[in-house]
């Protein structure tokens, strides 16, 4: 698929001037684009004079940069210190055998994201997982299962 | 006579359904006629952080109801406002009360009681009056107040917060900076989240004051992504400030001019140690530097750069305006003032609780806490300061919370996230959890850390799963120590704690998990068995309910069994055995 860059530009133009400008930068091109393209890293090296690597060298430095595109919903667990004594590792090992993908990674069919979170802070809840802004606490196998139903539901209407 | 409703909006309330529970206020209130007498106000979190709390204030008399769910709304409206009989078994129980009293909350005074989103509600509590008083005195007094109030930078290592204004003061340059530090990255720890949302005004009234004391006009706050309620309401704080001209060029007349700016990071860890935070402000890894030279030397883009964490600035305005006497007489002979704890874990309450300095761990865990969640399993130890914490043991139960006896123990006071755990939890697991944690968040700069706390990682990772050697606690104690004198920064400085702290206090359970090859708490699951014990199986079934993948072999009047080549250890039938039959 080819990536439209004129988004890009756009962004580019906002922040050329200013000092200390990348990662915001990249966090803008990230919510247009659901992840950092290679075409749009090329773009900024290019326009704003920084060497690849340079960019590439902050974008896997910070937990938040996607190099490919990500699910249509995305599965933050919390593994927070709270959420792990309450069971947010197992959790985590549930969603992550039932969907067939580890941390990080996206479902086949593009509908699921999954990833790990330090903490949501939401320790009174735990455990805890935020399915794209929405807040489920006091997570069960049983209520993982409703939950996942939800979103796939959803998708065949 | 004004009706005021109070309904906590923190991360935690909406997602309880605060939202759908002012919409029905909304509604029932207009289908009463009752719309015009009342005001709905929304809050902040309390500090509960597990429900939807709404209060109803009418002149002096305050009622509390907790979990209120959207169709109780009618009732409250209908018995409590139109009938003038508050409704009884909605009202907020003892918990509730044993939560708040025993807390001395000046840092969360707002939060839950103020609408954040409104300047002027901000202002009638007090909001701004300190930074109306400063401007006449001159920004050597301010700083000569805090110091003398004794307070200490609440972000972990605790430096004196005067001191480190004076040193920024000193230096001349054409351009100096102040920094709030709101990268709460500690697993655990949410006290900053829950000021920025509940008191966005008190952070940004201490950073003015921080920049009048110093000499600097430009803010920034570096918050974490992961916080956006927190981000829009700094960004509608910082505007209203604008407006009211709190904020931007000659504030009140004084000649003193100052703006902030909100950076979000970008997810790690790293980034809430001083040097590393600068780094990413400027657009770069988050990699820490050494010190000296200081951030108050040289910091942001090479200027004098003064860092202080959300608690602290939110603790100035206070200072300045009941004096620093009022301040220093609260706390201990070194540790002035409150804390903020997020208490987590296996206690009745949850959230955060502000208490003076000097209290002891039981009297927080045992009057706010309410005690352990289930009186049957016994408590084990308490986790302070995060993963650059430690775990401290029941006999030490009664150490004071202040920075010299709590880092006596070995742990650190951190930023205060506090985790209570009982008999069920293994500190092995513990250890092991908080070091994963490091590992990962390590910038990989310098080899102590990079390599040394993977290698500890290695070695936790063998003992759990029953491959554990005993020469190999002398390998975790010489290896925690060195990487503790020899890392670059404060995060691999304190990575060890965790380890640390649970071989000197709870050794034989890693005797268990070497020797006996057993997890006490049966939480390493390469050492459970998962087998069911007949003798204690009461034949419930409740196992063969749980178990997601149909592992558990069950009939009426008859043990549970296992099918160990189904089974996926993910242990819902350990969490829920009410006789604890399955080892």
């Amino acid at each position: 698929m080819k990536v439209n860059l004129s988004e890009a530009k756009n962004i580019i133009k906002k922040y050329c001037a200013k000092e200390g400008a990348l990662i915001p930068l990249l966090q803008d091109v990230q919510a247009i684009y659901g992840y950092v393209p290679e075409e749009v890293v090329e773009l900024i090296s290019k326009e704003l004079s920084i060497f690849p690597v340079e960019i590439y060298g902050v974008l896997t430095f910070y937990a938040q940069f996607y190099l490919t595109p990500r699910g249509k919903h995305t599965i933050k667990v919390c593994q927070g210190t709270a959420c792990h004594v309450m069971g947010g590792g197992e959790i985590l090992s549930y969603l992550s055998d039932t969907l067939g993908i580890r941390e990080g990674e996206t479902t086949e069919d593009g509908i699921f994201s999954l990833e790990r979170v330090a903490c949501l802070g939401c320790c009174g809840m735990a455990p805890v997982i935020m399915v794209d802004n929405d807040f489920y606490g006091k997570c069960t196998i049983k209520k993982m299962e409703d939950i996942l139903s939800n979103y796939q539901k959803e998708k065949s209407i | 006579m004004e009706i005021k409703i109070l309904i906590c909006m923190g991360t935690s309330g909406v997602s309880a359904g605060a939202l759908e529970v002012e919409r029905n206020f909304i509604t029932e209130l207009k289908s009463c006629g009752l719309d015009k007498k009342c005001k709905i106000v929304h809050t902040g979190d309390r500090g509960l952080f597990r429900d939807v709390l709404v209060d109803i204030i009418i002149s002096d008399n305050r009622i509390t109801y907790q979990y209120v769910k959207p169709e109780d709304v009618s009732i409250i409206v209908k018995e409590h406002l139109l009938e003038g009989e508050p409704v009884r078994k909605l009202q907020a129980t003892e918990d509730y009360e044993q939560f708040f009293s025993g807390q001395m909350r000046i840092v969360l005074s707002n939060c839950g009681e103020i609408d954040p989103e409104d300047i002027n509600d901000y202002e009638t509590h007090g909001g701004y009056d300190a930074l109306k008083k400063v401007f006449q005195i001159s920004s050597q007094e301010v700083i000569e107040e805090v110091k003398k109030s004794g307070l200490k930078g609440r972000g972990g290592a605790g430096f004196s917060t005067g001191l480190k204004w004076e040193f920024c003061s000193k230096p001349e340059s054409d351009k100096k900076y102040v920094v709030c530090n709101a990268d709460e990255g500690d697993p655990g720890a949410f006290m900053d989240r829950s000021v920025l949302e509940g008191d966005p005004h008190s952070v940004i009234e201490g950073m003015i004051i921080a920049g009048y004391a110093i000499g600097a006009c430009e803010g920034y706050i570096y918050c974490r992504a992961e916080y956006p309620l927190a981000i829009k309401r700094l960004k509608k704080a910082i505007s209203e400030a604008k407006e009211k001209g709190f904020l931007g060029s000659n504030i009140l007349g004084s000649g003193f001019s100052f703006n902030i700016t909100i950076k979000e990071g970008a997810g790690a860890f790293v980034c809430g140690e001083e040097t590393a935070l600068i780094a990413s402000i400027e657009g770069h890894r988050g990699m820490p530097k050494t010190r000296p030279p200081f951030p108050a030397q040289e910091g942001l883009w090479s200027k004098p750069t003064l860092i202080n964490n959300v608690e602290t600035f939110a603790n100035i305005r206070h200072i300045i305006v009941k004096g620093a006497e009022w301040f220093s007489s609260i706390g201990t002979k070194e540790s002035k003032g409150t804390k903020v704890f997020a208490l987590a874990g296996k206690v009745k309450n949850t959230g955060l609780v502000e208490v003076p300095m000097g209290m002891t761990i039981r009297e927080l865990i045992y009057g706010p806490g309410g005690g352990m969640v289930n009186n049957n399993i016994p408590f084990k130890g308490v986790q302070i300061g995060g993963p650059s914490g430690g775990c401290l043991p029941e006999e030490l139960l009664d150490t004071a919370i202040d920075y010299e006896s709590i880092t006596k123990t070995g742990a650190i006071m951190g930023s205060g996230g506090m985790i209570v755990m009982d008999e069920q939890t293994c500190m092995v697991d513990i250890a092991k959890f908080f070091l994963k944690f490091t590992v990962a968040e390590s910038c990989g700069q310098c080899t102590p850390c990079r390599v040394g706390l993977k290698r500890m990682l290695e070695v936790l990772e063998k003992i759990t799963c029953g491959e554990g050697e005993e020469e190999q606690i002398i390998f975790l104690e010489e290896m925690g120590s060195a990487i503790r004198d020899t890392a670059l920064c404060a995060l691999g400085n304190t990575a060890p704690n965790p380890v640390l702290t649970t071989i000197k206090y709870f050794l034989d359970e890693y005797d268990a998990h070497i020797k006996e090859k057993k997890c006490p708490a049966h939480v390493c699951v390469e050492l459970v068995k998962f087998e069911v014990i007949e003798e204690k199986c009461i034949k419930c079934g409740q196992c063969y309910k749980v178990c997601p993948v149909s592992a558990v072999v069950w009939q009426k009047n008859d043990y549970a069994k296992i099918d160990k080549a189904k089974c996926i250890k993910c242990k819902a039938c350990i969490n829920i055995c009410p006789t604890v039959a399955i080892e």
